[in-house]
């Protein structure tokens, strides 16, 4: 298991003890996993840990199996004397999966019951991450294994201010944010999944770009490529990174003017070259493409409600589809009725 | 949630004053500061904030609090409907 130092024996079993410091194939894993590179395997096996050397008094933190969150959280426990109870949400974060369940009332008793937890500590209870909340009913844990569940904070890394300050939720240690490092260390799997998704679009506006009067031509085919590519960057990096200052509250229309800008942008770049047709069928797509990228971050950020997504999807994907449709008959009429 | 803020009138998110015992665990659980207490119940005061992650209506010990929870998630919403028309087995995009 990762970050392995010892077993310690306890009377409840072997528990191992992990360091709180990060090799550099943790922080390569964790790398790769923001670049989705084997993310849907990037876990850890769940049970107990030990952070230090703990005694039956000393306190128990509760995360996730998703190796990302074991390692923030360990790392974040250096130097003291913690228990760690994973819990088994098959690799998925403490948010995603209290949403799902998997961070949950059932798995908590499981995993107290399993790890034998009231044989190891003293005290009954349990320090959980606020956002577990979603998926853990503290009330029943505590009647179903006499532990307490006491939601301490937000962030891992609040954890040790949390323990010194007597174990008190701050304002601050229960409020979300969403700053700009992290709206954009989330920015690499949005792109990656943008172009998974769309690699064949990409292929296919390549193809159809290149032909001009009969022959192939890589500069023809080169524009609506690299057009269609700025749009992708625009909907899934440009415009989370500028989200508090894109107009209206609406991810649907914020991607949209960013792709109306980027329309523009490339419009002047491109000049002579962009007319007629290509302009709208350009102003119809590109727009439609950030903006479909922009609805799909709802799903990344922590303010965005299943009612407020379902209300953008049910207005603007008639919109998108609209736009995708005429702009790309626009196109492709352009390229093969053009003087 | 400074400087953020989603669409308005749209969360079902509902208390019922008369049930509420006013212990505060909605207020301790919510992510948005959506709740506050007053004298010995529990008031709404940001309801445009609330994402409907359902932590409060799951901890509430007297079921007073109930909201169409689930994640606000497009590409979740449009796997489920693909699914729900057969048009896809399952899985959600990245988040199976």
């Amino acid at each position: 298991m990762p970050g392995f130092l010892r077993w310690l024996d306890i009377p409840a079993g072997r528990v191992p003890v992990v360091s709180s410091q990060l090799r550099f194939g943790d922080r390569v894993g964790s790398w790769k996993a923001r670049w989705g590179i084997g993310r849907m395997s990037y876990l850890v096996p769940p049970g107990l840990y030990a952070i230090g050397d703990p005694t039956p008094a000393d306190p128990v933190v509760v995360t996730a199996n998703y190796k990302m969150s074991y390692d923030i959280v360990r790392r974040t426990l250096a130097g003291r004397n913690v228990w760690l109870l994973v819990l088994e949400t098959y690799g998925i974060n403490v948010w995603c999966a209290a949403g799902k369940g998997t961070f949950g009332t059932g798995e908590t008793v499981r995993r107290v019951e399993a790890t034998r937890l009231a044989e190891v500590v003293s005290h009954r209870l349990l320090l959980l991450p606020i956002l577990g909340a979603a998926g853990v009913r503290a009330l029943e844990v505590q009647s179903r294994t006499g532990f307490q569940v006491r939601f301490a904070t937000i962030r891992a890394a609040d954890l040790p201010e949390f323990l010194d300050n007597g174990m008190t939720t701050t304002p601050t240690m229960r409020e979300l944010t969403f700053t700009i490092a992290e709206r954009l260390v989330l920015s690499p799997i949005e792109i990656v999944a943008a172009l998974k998704g769309f690699f064949p679009i990409l292929l296919g506006l390549i193809l159809l770009g290149g032909l001009s009067g009969g022959g192939f031509s890589v500069t023809a085919a080169a524009g609506p490529a690299v057009a269609y590519l700025g749009a992708v960057l625009t909907g899934a990096l440009v415009t989370p990174l500028l989200l508090p200052w894109l107009p209206t509250r609406s991810f649907a229309v914020k991607g949209a003017f960013a792709g109306l800008v980027w329309a523009a942008i490339w419009h002047a770049l491109s000049g002579e070259s962009w007319h007629g047709a290509a302009t709208a069928a350009g102003f119809l797509i590109l727009p439609a493409v950030a903006s479909f990228l922009a609805l799909s971050f709802t799903g990344s950020t922590p303010f965005t409600s299943r009612s407020g997504v379902k209300k953008e999807m049910r207005l603007a994907l008639p919109v998108m589809a609209a736009s995708l449709v005429i702009g790309a008959a626009l196109w492709i009429a352009g390229k093969f009725f053009a003087a | 949630m400074e400087g953020f803020a989603y669409l308005r009138n749209v969360a079902t998110l509902q208390l019922d004053r008369d049930t509420c015992i006013g212990c505060g665990l909605c207020a301790l659980v919510c992510p948005h500061r959506v709740f506050v207490i007053e004298g010995n119940k529990s008031r709404i005061v940001e309801r445009d904030a609330c994402m409907e992650c359902g932590a409060c209506a799951l901890n509430c010990p007297v079921r007073a609090i109930a909201v169409d929870a689930g994640v606000g998630c497009a590409s979740g919403m449009i796997n489920e409907w693909l699914t729900s028309l057969k048009i896809r087995k399952s899985g959600a995009g990245g988040c199976s």
